[in-house]
């Protein structure tokens, strides 16, 4: 059939199955957008910014499992998406990001708004492509999808001159993809497996070391099922809150530089290592002479440069880690003797005893991590909960129960303050039927506020849980823990009016300084089925215990800091 | 770790930006370049690129694993048994002693190739470390512009 390039990348939007894109025009990008003007196969959403565009996109793929796709135009519309880009690329979230380019002719001329996108992007994405001719479109958009889904997902650009989107050609949509160069493998070595089963029924104090991937290849079925017939323990990394369940007798709690007293202890202490899609991160190992100093060590990803790149690996695996684990269960399931790690069960449980996750509550100020526990208490598995990054996150990460893989979204990898807000947007347009609360900073909240226009417009109640501490907290606590308190640039003192901004761009704002007052914000929050801001007043100096000091070793945790 | 040299040959499609995507592999990951020589492979569709580089184990291993990981890297061979040869090409003076030069190249492989109204180029081509050795020998002859290719390997 023949068709124009803009209508081109509309039928593939379309035979992919895609319901939502999260865009922005503007030039080069022009075309297109004509022609979503002329379709109803699938909904655009307007952002007030593309850095927020392709957030959104990501959201909505990390809630729903599917392709997230945004649109925009060439140069700034481009180089706002770039955090986008590079946050999902960190966090291995499968986008497609049609970018519009100057004509071909123009192309290396610097022309109006004409930026080298393929160049800048390429660090960050998967794979890019820059389309030269109107018959490659089809198979590029095509393989586009494809790369970003497959093997380990991650964003794909497509940059499309503007006289490409323009011109006629024929249209083919392929039916698969054909790449000789890329093969992802999902079904590990046999063999290999079969060596780590043996070294899981050998060994005494064996761990689950559950990541992100999991999550990715919805393995935590199989995950959960695993722990559950071997009865071996489980930590949970940042991205993979929710896989075992917050109720999992099995899981130890989350690892890391925040990670729980008993969480990384286990890690310290393991003889067996069993990584699932988790990749070594440095604010999961600390200082690696340190790390795990007693354990061999099954690694099992979908990506081989994951494996052997922070440690030595003593059982690599290459697939991916559902169907990995599958086959594990089977091998292991009439020989596996579960008493076998209950002595090593019982080790973790008396740490955790010793220095459980907690904080000292108070009467006078609102702590924020109780309000953790009452979003939790009071919408537990049915919220989605995205975050931006610093305290907040990490005390959602901390005390939020989470009790099923995608309720959990954050930026783990990259850490881009500005992702939560349009995160939720995405995932509330992905997951209608769901309340979807932000949970955030007074200093991450302000970058991409604009948002509330897009999410008041197309009616999009997502709650923002505004943890205000009037400080831009986490800088604030190495200052205060590692800079002799000099709180350079970090107080953020100055604030605008939170109830009055919301209410500006059509939403609903509530200040809450009580316990009492927070119940019932969040009550006419959820009534009100607008988006809103809760601005909920917390202990300014309230730390995030406990912590991994940067550099030092994971079992070297503060536990508490008293003043001097 | 030891610090070891590679010669590692890739595959790749030959498309646009597939020199940019190894060359910023090794830029954006901190990896050596220590030489890149790309040309495509007759009657087909892809390119051959033969990198030298150094590095301890971790790192070799982590820009083979980077290298395949590039969509259009279709095969990463990491040399062990392998035919290695670098050209060279040196411009001297039309004044120095030709048949010293002419006897020096053929020790190297090669020989002079242009001679010119004021000076002559005179080629080689051999083992990384004895092109090293010619390049150091004709020193004495005062050359006035040397150009090394960079290696192209062959698994034996």
């Amino acid at each position: 059939m023949k068709m124009s390039g803009a209508q081109m990348v509309c039928e593939a939007i379309i035979a992919e199955g895609v319901r939502t894109v999260f865009g922005y025009p503007g030039g080069a990008i022009m075309n297109v957008y004509d022609e979503i003007y002329k379709q109803n196969a699938f909904r655009h959403i307007l952002t007030r910014h593309e850095q927020a565009a392709v957030h959104a996109a990501d959201g909505y793929a990390r809630s729903t499992g599917e392709v997230g796709v945004a649109m925009v135009t060439s140069g700034p519309g481009f180089t706002n998406a770039v955090t986008g880009l590079a946050t999902a690329y960190m966090d291995s979230i499968p986008l497609v990001v049609i970018s519009g380019q100057v004509p071909l002719s123009l192309i290396g001329t610097d022309g109006f708004q004409e930026v080298d996108a393929v160049g800048i992007s390429r660090p960050c994405t998967k794979h890019n492509y820059l389309v030269r001719s109107i018959e490659d479109l089809p198979r590029i958009l095509k393989e586009a999808f494809y790369i970003a889904r497959s093997g380990r997902p991650g964003p794909v650009l497509v940059d499309i001159p503007k006289d490409i989107t323009g011109e006629i050609g024929e249209f083919v949509y392929p039916e698969s993809v054909d790449l000789p160069t890329y093969k992802p493998r999902y079904k590990g070595n046999d063999r290999q497996i079969k060596k780590a089963v043996e070294a899981i029924l050998k060994a005494k104090k064996p761990l689950l070391y559950v990541g992100g991937g999991t999550v990715l290849s919805n393995a935590a079925e199989g995950v959960r099922a695993f722990a559950e017939l071997t009865q071996i323990p489980a930590v949970e990394t940042l991205m993979a809150r929710g896989v075992m369940g917050a109720r999992n007798p099995l899981l130890v709690g989350m690892v890391g530089m925040h990670g729980s007293y008993a969480a990384n202890m286990a890690m310290s202490e393991t003889d067996l290592i069993v990584s699932l899609g988790a990749r070594f991160d440095d604010r999961v190992t600390g200082k690696l002479s340190e790390f795990a100093r007693y354990a061999d060590i099954i690694h099992i990803d979908i990506d081989p440069a994951n494996i052997g790149k922070i440690v030595d690996v003593d059982y690599p695996i290459v697939g991916d880690v559902g169907t990995v684990v599958a086959k594990m269960t089977e091998m292991i399931r009439e020989r596996v003797d579960p008493d076998r790690y209950s002595v090593w069960r019982d080790i973790l449980k008396r740490y955790d005893e010793l220095h459980p996750l907690g904080y000292e509550d108070s009467e006078e100020v609102i702590k924020p991590q109780w309000v953790i526990e009452r979003l939790g208490e009071r919408l537990g598995g049915d919220a989605i909960i995205t975050s931006d990054v610093g305290q907040h996150q990490m005390w959602a990460a901390q005390f939020y129960p989470f009790d099923r893989p995608r309720q959990w979204i954050n930026s783990g990898g990259l850490g881009t303050m500005g992702f939560g807000f349009p995160a939720a947007i995405g995932a509330k347009v992905g997951n209608p039927d769901k309340t979807v609360i932000n949970v955030t900073g007074d200093g991450s909240i302000l970058m991409n506020v604009q948002e509330l226009v897009t999410a008041a417009q197309y009616g999009v109640p997502v709650i923002n849980v505004i943890l205000n501490n009037h400080f831009l907290g986490m800088v604030r606590q190495w200052q205060t823990f590692f800079y002799d308190k000099r709180y350079s640039e970090t107080d953020l003192s100055f604030q605008p009016d939170w109830k009055a901004l919301a209410r500006a761009c059509g939403g609903e704002g509530y200040d809450v300084e009580s316990k009492e007052q927070f119940d019932e914000a969040l009550d006419a929050a959820i009534a009100s089925g607008k988006v809103c801001f809760l601005n909920v007043a917390v202990d300014r100096f309230e730390n995030v215990l406990p912590m991994v000091p940067a550099g030092g070793a994971l079992y070297n945790m503060l536990l508490e800091h008293k003043e001097k | 770790m030891e610090k070891v040299r590679r010669v590692i040959s890739v595959i790749v499609a030959n498309e646009a930006q597939v020199l940019a995507r190894v060359s910023g592999l090794f830029a954006g990951r901190g990896y050596n370049i220590d030489s890149l020589t790309v040309a495509p492979i007759p009657d087909t569709q892809l390119s051959h690129m033969t990198i030298v580089t150094h590095g301890n184990r971790r790192v070799i291993e982590q820009i083979v694993k980077q290298l395949h990981k590039l969509i259009p890297a279709f095969k990463v061979i990491e040399h062990e048994q392998m035919v290695e040869k670098e050209m060279v090409l040196i411009k001297f003076p039309i004044e120095s002693p030709i048949a010293d030069i002419q006897a020096l190249c053929t020790a190297y492989n090669g020989g002079i190739v242009n001679v010119g109204t004021d000076m002559l180029i005179a080629m080689a081509a051999d083992e990384q470390q004895r092109i090293a050795h010619f390049i150091e020998a004709a020193k004495r002859y005062h050359p006035i512009e040397i150009v090394r290719s960079g290696v192209v390997a062959m698994e034996r």
